[in-house]
């Protein structure tokens, strides 16, 4: 009784998600215009300054676009682990947030309920994306994606935990600029999304160490190689290891006899 | 018969201030107990405390019999929150708002939709089921939390203020409701306000000011203590002179 209870509770939070998602059509649309943009006009405009050079899991000479793809679906999820966060601290500082602190069930699984269905919103973000890009004549073998589903998730996951790990820590909505200057931009432009690490490193080792260590650079590798049914395997222990980190700290953060609860003003 | 709701001796403290100071009282079944305080007098912390945003360090808290620390899945099961802020989601429907809520108390699909037709009806609201929130005004939208927070059957029914910013009609429909249902369910209702006209003849009072309680009774039990004539005159007394009777 008690498992189907957690059952319907888990649905419950994935389809008021969806439903969210589904009735705030400016953020569907901004969250595919943003890679799109990417994708049509900065790789467009980089395809004759960046040749790149046959690497796994490519197996010929690939055009930047192709590249930057798996980067991009990355930069969708990202973005998504953050806009949940955001909509964490937004719930908090409205009090909806409130409603769910309160139902009877650990807060450990109602957190991990709010990062699938976060999830699931992204991995629907992700399809669409991959699907204009198909238009393109951007287009990965039939089975990357589906191979490409279980990536997706645990990246998704991964940097879902990020963005709750985060919100445990914002107190106000406002601090929230700070989150996309100091994690998002770093996150994204340190890492295998826009450029190979081998090209990094011949600009700077710094940068090539900071990009090879990025959680983000991981996920990103793991995507591109199940997007051509390769199992890269470094990057999947890497991520599942950088979720299960993140995802601890936030349960941490958000339990009220450990955590910053006490003392945030939002929840006064 | 177990109380509603039973504290002991809490008090809690944000980084070493002090914001409720060693208070106790009881809720019983079938009773309004209403909670009244100034700003910053600790009700805000107290609710806090009884729905375990915040952890009781010092001191206990119980419902229906269980400990909120330790037994907080049991507990939470009976509870039934209608908080200061709407915690409503503008963008969705009524129902889909009741769904919610239904699905994270573990309702399956047949028992959720009839309790939700027997709460919404309740306050004459189930004709307007299928509308956005944000299109209800303020007092159909504390009806509907209120419906809400009744939808799983709770022992206890807190509420925070939930006639700020109401007319005086909606404001009405509201307190007798709550009244009413408190006696027909035996339902214990622990509920703040500033609003003395709130508050009905058989209510227990419980005055909280600068984290302590000054006074608790029936309405009668309050104006002998402060040997004042109005619940006015004994709240004045008791949150101005700063001292207990």
């Amino acid at each position: 009784m008690k498992l189907l209870h957690y059952w319907r509770a888990m649905w419950g939070i994935i389809g008021r998600e969806l439903l969210r998602f589904v009735k705030q059509r400016e953020r569907f649309i901004s969250a595919l215009v943003r890679p799109l943009l990417w994708l049509f006009v900065f790789a467009a405009g980089f395809r004759a300054a960046l040749g790149i050079a046959i690497t796994p899991p490519y197996e010929t000479y690939i055009l930047y676009e192709v590249y930057i793809t798996p980067g991009l679906v990355g930069m969708i999820q990202l973005f998504n682990g953050m806009q949940s966060s955001l909509s964490m601290v937004y719930d908090r500082e409205m009090g909806s947030m409130r409603i769910l602190m309160v139902c009877p069930l650990p807060r450990w699984f109602l957190l991990m309920s709010k990062l699938i269905a976060g999830v699931a919103v992204s991995v629907l973000q992700v399809y669409v994306f991959l699907a204009i890009a198909w238009g393109y004549e951007i287009q990965a073998p039939w089975q990357g994606y589906c191979w490409v589903l279980p990536a997706l998730v645990l990246s998704g996951l991964m940097l879902g935990a990020l963005g709750l790990l985060l919100s445990s820590f914002i107190k106000q909505l406002e601090n929230f600029a700070g989150v996309m200057n100091f994690v998002i931009f770093p996150m994204f432009f340190m890492s295998t999304a826009l450029y190979p690490l081998w090209k990094i490193k011949e600009s700077s080792v710094l940068l090539h160490n900071l990009a090879l260590y990025n959680p983000f650079s991981q996920a990103v590798e793991l995507i591109r190689f199940a997007l051509y049914g390769q199992f890269n395997q470094t990057a999947f222990i890497y991520t599942l290891v950088a979720f299960i980190i993140f995802m601890s700290a936030a349960i941490l953060g958000y339990n009220p006899s450990k955590g910053m609860m006490t003392s945030k003003k939002g929840a006064e | 018969m177990t109380a509603a709701l039973v504290v002991e001796n809490l008090s809690f403290a944000y980084s070493g201030k002090k914001a409720l100071d060693d208070i106790g009282f009881t809720v019983n079944a079938g009773n309004c107990t209403i909670l009244l305080g100034p700003n910053g007098a600790g009700k805000s912390t107290l609710f806090a405390l009884i729905t375990r945003l915040y952890d009781t360090h010092s001191g206990r808290i119980q419902l229906c019999g269980f400990n909120i620390k330790k037994q907080s899945s049991q507990a939470l099961s009976k509870l039934g929150v209608v908080f200061q802020q709407s915690t409503l989601d503008m963008d969705l429907t009524v129902l889909q708002n009741l769904r919610y809520h239904a699905a994270l108390h573990g309702m399956g699909g047949n028992l959720a939709a009839q309790r939700i037709q027997e709460e919404l009806e309740r306050f004459g609201m189930y004709e307007r089921r299928f509308e956005a929130v944000r299109k209800l005004n303020g007092g159909h939208r504390r009806r509907v939390e209120i419906a809400r927070a009744l939808l799983h059957k709770p022992a206890l029914l807190l509420l925070d203020e939930p006639t700020v910013g109401l007319d005086v009609p909606s404001r009405q429909v509201i307190v007798e409701h709550v009244h009413h249902l408190a006696q027909q369910q035996q339902i214990g209702v622990l509920w703040a306000t500033h609003t003395f006209d709130e508050i009905y003849p058989d209510d227990r009072l419980v005055i909280l000011h600068q984290g302590q309680i000054k006074a608790q009774g029936l309405l009668g039990d309050v104006t002998t203590q402060t040997a004042t004539a109005t619940i006015h005159a004994a709240f004045a007394a008791l949150t101005q002179s700063g001292g207990r009777v």
